[in-house]
């Protein structure tokens, strides 16, 4: 049977989508067995010492905690389906809420370092691969495979010991300075002192990204202007600058959209060492201090948000690709 | 081994990519790295853990480079260089074990998801596609805290999600070898399938393995730097990353003690782009080869 393109693609999505919630099941179960084979009281991962006899009881009730470890398995599945995920030990709040309360600042730093790490990346890569061979080749490749080469958080170490300690330009850490009166998300998120303490982990962060970009669009490019619609546009005589951006640069873009979706799982769960020199208020930061104090719910839950967000990134990146390359859409 | 398999080792051997500028500078910084990590003991000059004092008995903290502390002290009174210095020998054993681990285990899955096919390949790749889900740093943290923080539980919870790559890529070599005059030939002689895998297959895919083990040395010493940092290492090791840590906790940062915390991120810069020269010198040999 002949199915039309949409309901081609409708079925694409559809076991696409039945992949990721696979994926998500495997790491969910996955967690489980690894919070399961902590040694000690099987119950510590759930009920902290200095909780209150009701809450023990209500938190066994609801984990199941004295049921077989079968059962035990079944309730966490259908606990996570609805997001519950538990209360912290640290903070004596739903981690469900609190995870889902510091997603923002992840998302913001995240977003804007990819948008930074791209923009600059996608720029300098056209530029290196028309001027093939040119002195900004040969300076520009060894610096972005160092700056891949280097620790994240080291970068961060070192912009701060700059523009923070030494020249005081920015804030070292966190998201605003103490005792600042908490307004709406997005007067707190414009405010100036929400964007200076942005600027050095969005930097960092973005420094650590650009030579994906840069590479990718780089050898696309060179592929891309040896081809022969480039060399017909040429023969037209259209001017060189409109041949790369126009002609060249959009068919160069495809590899870069798909990793720019790619790039947005992998950086959030990447975060943890950034968050952390920067002390921003983020998942990976959250996750650290989880697993540093025994939360383990709520070490849990952080992790299995950015599992979620991971898997998600990928499928998104599969279908991007897919849609945007119709080529790779009828070999499928 | 088929004339093309035995002819693409030997090319791998011989074709170290000496003529790449920036390859053979990753090769120089690699024999560097080698040497120090193997003769640490002797340059070291100091114990990395020992605390200094001075002939009344005061802390020699926060020294500055000269003659008697080559890199200066920590805050401790340690000395940074010996501590340099022996950090090499953990990168290299971290860099070494876990690449051959990753390359070890993505190589075999590729192949035999590549060669079996059917349900074999199936069950593989879905594994693959769980691996592929994890988020890497989170799972070494969660992993390496809950078993005992040491330096094998970090090279093993990074092997257990690095190899996807690796897999991914031997098996899409596989499928395109099997298909090959050489492979069928093979078949028609009567070989057994374990013959053919691992005498005319495996070779062929042998120098992308390399390529990607030269990769995987530099992520896993990022990776085991990066958990030292955050304080999931091991804390009997002096690593790079502990050192850096130590650097972070003792707020060089703020009081400027640049020679303290500059020297540990210069050497993993070294080392991994050191790993991805080497790597973009054998991938433009091997590429267009690879495309034929």
């Amino acid at each position: 049977m002949v199915l039309g393109r949409h309901a081609r693609g409708l079925r694409l999505a559809a076991g696409k989508a039945g992949q990721l919630l696979f994926v998500a099941w495997a790491i969910a179960s996955l967690l489980f067995l690894i919070f399961r084979l902590m040694p000690g009281n099987p119950l510590a991962a759930f009920i902290d010492p200095s909780f209150t006899a009701e809450q023990r009881v209500s938190l066994s009730r609801q984990f199941g905690l004295d049921r077989p470890l079968f059962e035990q398995y079944l309730l966490y599945l259908w606990n996570l389906a609805q997001f519950e995920l538990g209360q912290s030990f640290f903070y004596r709040q739903p981690v469900a809420d609190l995870v889902l309360g510091v997603f923002p600042n992840t998302l913001l730093l995240t977003l804007t370092a990819l948008l930074l790490a791209y923009g600059v990346g996608l720029a300098g890569g056209a530029l290196v691969a028309w001027r093939r061979g040119g002195w900004a080749e040969k300076l520009i490749l060894p610096l972005v495979l160092i700056l891949r080469a280097a620790p994240e958080f080291w970068l961060g170490m070192i912009l701060l010991a700059i523009f923070s300690f030494s020249l005081g330009w920015l804030p070292a850490g966190g998201t605003a300075v103490a005792g600042a009166t908490s307004v709406g998300f997005f007067e707190r998120v414009l405010s100036i002192e929400f964007l200076r303490h942005l600027c050095l982990p969005a930097m960092t962060l973005a420094l650590y990204l650009v030579g994906l970009p840069l590479l990718l669009m780089r050898s696309t490019m060179l592929e891309v202007l040896d081809e022969d619609f480039v060399t017909l546009a040429r023969m037209q005589g259209f001017r060189e600058w409109t041949v790369v951006v126009h002609h060249a640069a959009r068919n160069a873009l495809l590899p870069v959209v798909t990793a720019f979706a790619l790039g947005i799982g992998y950086s959030i769960g990447g975060n943890v060492v950034i968050e952390t020199v920067f002390s921003w208020p983020g998942l990976g930061r959250l996750l650290v201090r989880a697993v540093q104090s025994h939360d383990y719910p709520l070490a849990q839950g952080a992790f299995l948000l950015i599992a979620l967000v991971m898997v998600t990134m990928n499928l998104v990146a599969d279908l991007l690709y897919r849609w945007l390359d119709p080529r790779v859409a009828h070999v499928a | 081994m088929s004339p093309s398999a035995r002819g693409r080792l030997g090319r791998l051997v011989a074709w170290l990519p000496l003529r790449d500028p920036l390859a053979l500078a990753g090769l120089a910084i690699y024999l560097g790295f080698v040497l120090v990590a193997l003769l640490a003991d002797q340059l070291a000059l100091r114990d990395p853990a020992e605390i200094f004092y001075d002939a009344d008995y005061r802390l020699l903290a926060d020294l500055p480079p000269g003659p008697d502390f080559l890199l200066g002290t920590t805050s401790l009174g340690r000395d940074v260089w010996s501590q340099l210095v022996h950090g090499a020998q953990s990168a290299l054993l971290v860099g070494v074990t876990a690449a051959v681990m990753v390359v070890g285990i993505g190589t075999l899955v590729g192949l035999l998801a590549g060669y079996c096919g059917g349900l074999v390949d199936t069950l593989l790749m879905r594994l693959t596609d769980i691996a592929f889900g994890i988020p890497f740093l989170p799972f070494v943290i969660v992993v390496s805290a809950f078993l005992e923080p040491n330096l094998w539980n970090v090279v093993l919870a990074m092997a257990l999600v690095l190899w996807r790559d690796t897999a991914r890529i031997i098996r899409a070599q596989v499928l395109s070898l099997r298909a090959r005059a050489f492979v069928e030939a093979a078949r028609a002689t009567g070989s057994s399938h374990r013959r053919i895998l691992f005498v005319h297959i495996a070779p062929n895919v042998l120098p992308l393995s390399v390529l990607y083990g030269s990769i995987a040395v530099g992520w896993a010493i990022l990776t085991e730097a990066s958990i030292s940092f955050l304080g999931f290492g091991d804390s009997g090791t002096i690593s790079w990353g502990y050192m850096l840590q130590d650097a972070y906790a003792s707020q060089a940062l703020s009081r400027g003690i640049w020679h303290w915390f500059l020297p540990p991120g210069i050497a993993i810069v070294l080392v991994v782009a050191a790993g991805f020269f080497i790597g973009r010198g054998y991938e433009e040999r091997l590429f267009p080869r690879l495309k034929g």
